[in-house]
Formats: structure tokens, C-alpha cells, sequence
């Protein structure tokens, strides 16, 4: 016999009208939800931002080793990052970067007691928004100018 | 264990549809998930096409009609029909709330509706709660003093003492907010979820109890209380306009900042 694991198993076992058991259904979730609500959109971007800094972080970290390497390989790496796609990747990671941030900025403000009724929660969820996109475009403005 | 994808036996499958009367003026179709125990087929999702011109205004007022009118196997909870009960919730449109405040022309195209996400399912809309009750007696929701009340009255509240209650008794335990929350869906077996939470919150902030020591030694658990993260689908969704997030978060604060 196995372990049950997960104590909502026992709720899963149901009667017929004969009194015979039969196995109930798990209502729908994931797949009838609303999860593009402003809500559960962000907090589940913050999370993938998350992950997607620390792949930008491990592309960085090749970076150096490369450089620390020789010229060969470091021409290699050099080569990928300014290549279309390495350009989308380091564009992505940036924007992942500020998202996480300002997202970190505002989850530190609910920690400390503020902005959690709704309406202040989709300002401030926007503004996360907002400030990505223009930090993202400011940073590679910067970027482009002192190349 | 999340699980992303519904097991086997709970994929819903395209069931029955029953045209609007002759004649009807203003049609609007209810897509409605069905199971039944007894015919031991997958769930489906039958079609209503309702009258809107010989129905009353509310989700619910659709589904006593059809009960009444096209199929009395329609099985659903429901009781005062005011939101002041907490039967009726159920997802409706994509979001939970309770049928009787959910009006019919909010809803854009055809209503959708399911029974509470990711709940073992009784019968159609009817999910099986005794997960949450559990969950909601073992925070003890109830005062608990030492010290005996006053012999010639009840124990008193200033203004500003009870004023603390607000946002939180108002709460019906409908569980529109726990399982609207993801966290909730993957790990509802040990986090507590925001409803019960909130209630937990009720008593910790309530000036005449006594346990608040106790209450907060219970909730300090990895998964019982900080399972939440702060994803904010139970303010979003609560029929009530509470705000079971900030309650949570203030547990949080209290364990954060209390000495020892």
C-alpha cells in the first residue's frame, strides 16, 4: 500500500447514490482562472524574472571565465553576445533584472504594511510595469551612447 | 506537489446543450460544469441558453431557473441569496464569487461557470469543504481568556479596540480568496489558506483575547502561515471587499517584530 502524501487525498474518495465509492474529480483550476489579472500575473513574472536574472547571471559569469581564458575564447564569447541573439538575451536579462528589483521594491513595501488594498496594488503593479520598460530602454540608451 | 494539469478522471468534456425557448428575446447561454457520481463519466460542461427577459438579474436567479425549469439535477448550494450566507461561491466568468451578488450583465459573451478551483468535486458546483474546515478549526477561532469576565457585564472594547475588527468579521467563509490563491492550490494540504488565515488574524487582533502568544507560536510554520506570497488573488476576488492579504501580512509583521 502506498503513502498517501497529501492529506486532500482522503477528500478525493466519494460515495454513489448505491453507496459503492467512486473517485471525485478535481475542479478545474489553472485551466478556468483568470491568471492574467494583474494579481497573479505579476507575482508569477516576478518569480520567472528570478530565475531568468540568474541565467544572466551565469551568461555573465562566462564572460569572465572567458576573458580570465585567453583572447580565443574570449573573442568566442564576444562573438555570441554580440550576435542577434546574445543581443535579445542581454536585452532580456536587463529587463528581467529591473522587473525583479522594482517588483522586490514593492513586495518590501506590503512587508512593511503598505499598499495592499487593490486598488493601490494595480497602481503600484502598474508602475512596476512602466518603470521596467523605461529603466530597460535607459539602461541600453546608456549603453549605446558610451560604446 | 503542484500539478499543473487536471488527472484523468476530472478533464472536462463537452456535454448537453438545451436551446432557449421560442420566442426568447434575449438569450444569454450558461456554460455550466456538470458530474455527477452516479453515472461515473468524466465532468462536462452543459450549455443553458437562458431568457434573460423572464430571469432575474443575478448568476444565481439563471441557476435557480434552470434548476426549476430545464434540469432539476442542477446541483449547487445556495441559501439567503444576499451574500450574507457564503453558499453560493463558485467561479463564475473566471473569478470566484458568490452567485447571488454576480451580476448577469457583467458578464461579457456566454457565463462560465465552475465550482471553486482545485477542490475535490461532490456533485456539479458543489465542492467538498472538509479540508477547509479543518483547517479552520484547528486556528481555534473562537475567544479565549484566563481571566473571567466581569461579574456585572460583558467584557468591554474601546472604540479604537474594536475598530481592529473591522475588515475582519465581516468575513462570511465562503473561501472565494483561499481557493482563488495558487499557493493554496499546490500546497493546500499544510498552508492554511487566506480565509482561514484572516479568521486566525480576527482573534490575534481582537483586544479581549488572550492567547495571542499561543496563536502566533501556532501559525510560525514554513508552510502554515508563509506558503503565502503575497500573490494577492484573495483581495482581488473576495465578494465581500476584504482583504485577506493585508491580514496575513500582518501576522507576518506581528511575528516579525514581537520579542523572544
Amino acid at each position: 500500500m502506498s503513502i498517501m502524501q497529501d492529506s486532500r487525498e482522503a477528500t478525493m474518495i466519494g460515495r454513489r447514490s448505491d453507496g459503492t465509492l467512486i473517485r471525485r474529480p478535481l475542479s478545474p483550476h489553472l485551466q478556468v482562472y483568470d491568471m492574467l489579472q494583474m494579481t497573479s500575473a505579476l507575482s508569477i513574472m516576478h518569480r520567472i524574472s528570478g530565475v531568468a536574472w540568474v541565467a544572466g547571471v551565469v551568461l555573465m559569469t562566462w564572460w569572465l571565465i572567458a576573458a580570465a581564458a585567453g583572447p580565443s575564447a574570449f573573442a568566442t564569447v564576444q562573438w555570441f553576445l554580440s550576435s542577434f541573439l546574445g543581443i535579445l538575451l542581454l536585452l532580456g536579462v536587463t529587463a528581467a533584472a529591473w522587473y525583479h528589483t522594482l517588483a522586490g521594491i514593492r513586495h518590501l513595501a506590503w512587508d512593511a504594511g503598505w499598499g495592499y488594498d487593490i486598488p493601490t496594488a494595480y497602481k503600484t503593479g502598474r508602475a512596476v510595469l512602466i518603470g521596467t520598460a523605461v529603466l530597460t530602454a535607459l539602461t541600453w540608451l546608456a549603453l549605446l551612447i558610451s560604446w | 506537489m503542484a500539478t499543473f494539469t487536471l488527472p484523468k478522471n476530472s478533464k472536462i468534456t463537452e456535454g448537453k446543450r438545451y436551446p432557449a425557448p421560442a420566442g426568447a428575446k434575449k438569450v444569454k447561454a450558461f456554460k455550466i460544469y456538470r458530474w455527477d457520481p452516479d453515472s461515473g463519466e468524466n465532468p462536462r460542461t452543459d450549455t443553458f441558453e437562458i431568457d434573460l427577459e423572464q430571469c432575474g438579474p443575478m448568476v444565481l436567479d439563471a441557476l435557480i431557473k434552470i434548476k426549476n425549469e430545464v434540469d432539476s439535477t442542477l446541483t449547487f448550494r445556495r441559501s439567503c441569496r444576499e451574500g450574507i450566507c457564503g453558499s453560493c461561491s463558485m467561479n463564475i466568468d473566471g473569478l470566484n464569487t458568490l452567485a447571488c451578488l454576480k451580476p448577469i450583465e457583467d458578464v461579457k459573451g456566454d457565463v462560465k461557470i465552475h465550482p471553486l478551483p482545485h477542490m475535490p468535486v461532490v456533485k456539479d458546483l458543489v465542492p467538498d469543504l472538509s479540508q477547509i474546515y479543518a483547517q479552520l478549526r484547528s486556528i481555534e477561532p473562537w475567544l479565549k481568556a484566563d481571566t473571567p469576565p466581569p461579574p456585572d457585564g460583558e467584557r468591554l472594547q474601546s472604540k479604537e479596540e474594536r475598530a481592529k475588527l473591522d475588515g475582519l468579521w465581516e468575513c462570511i467563509l465562503c473561501f472565494c480568496c483561499t481557493t482563488s490563491c495558487p499557493s493554496y492550490w499546490w500546497n493546500g494540504d499544510r498552508y492554511l489558506g487566506p480565509a482561514v488565515l484572516l479568521q486566525a488574524y480576527r482573534w490575534i487582533a481582537d483586544s479581549r483575547d488572550e492567547a495571542t502568544g499561543e496563536r502566533l507560536d501556532a501559525l510560525e510554520d514554513p508552510f502554515k502561515l508563509y506558503r503565502c506570497h503575497t500573490i494577492m488573488n484573495c483581495a482581488r476576488t473576495c465578494p465581500k471587499g476584504l482583504n485577506p492579504a493585508q491580514a496575513i501580512g500582518e501576522i507576518k509583521q506581528l511575528l516579525a517584530t514581537r520579542g523572544g
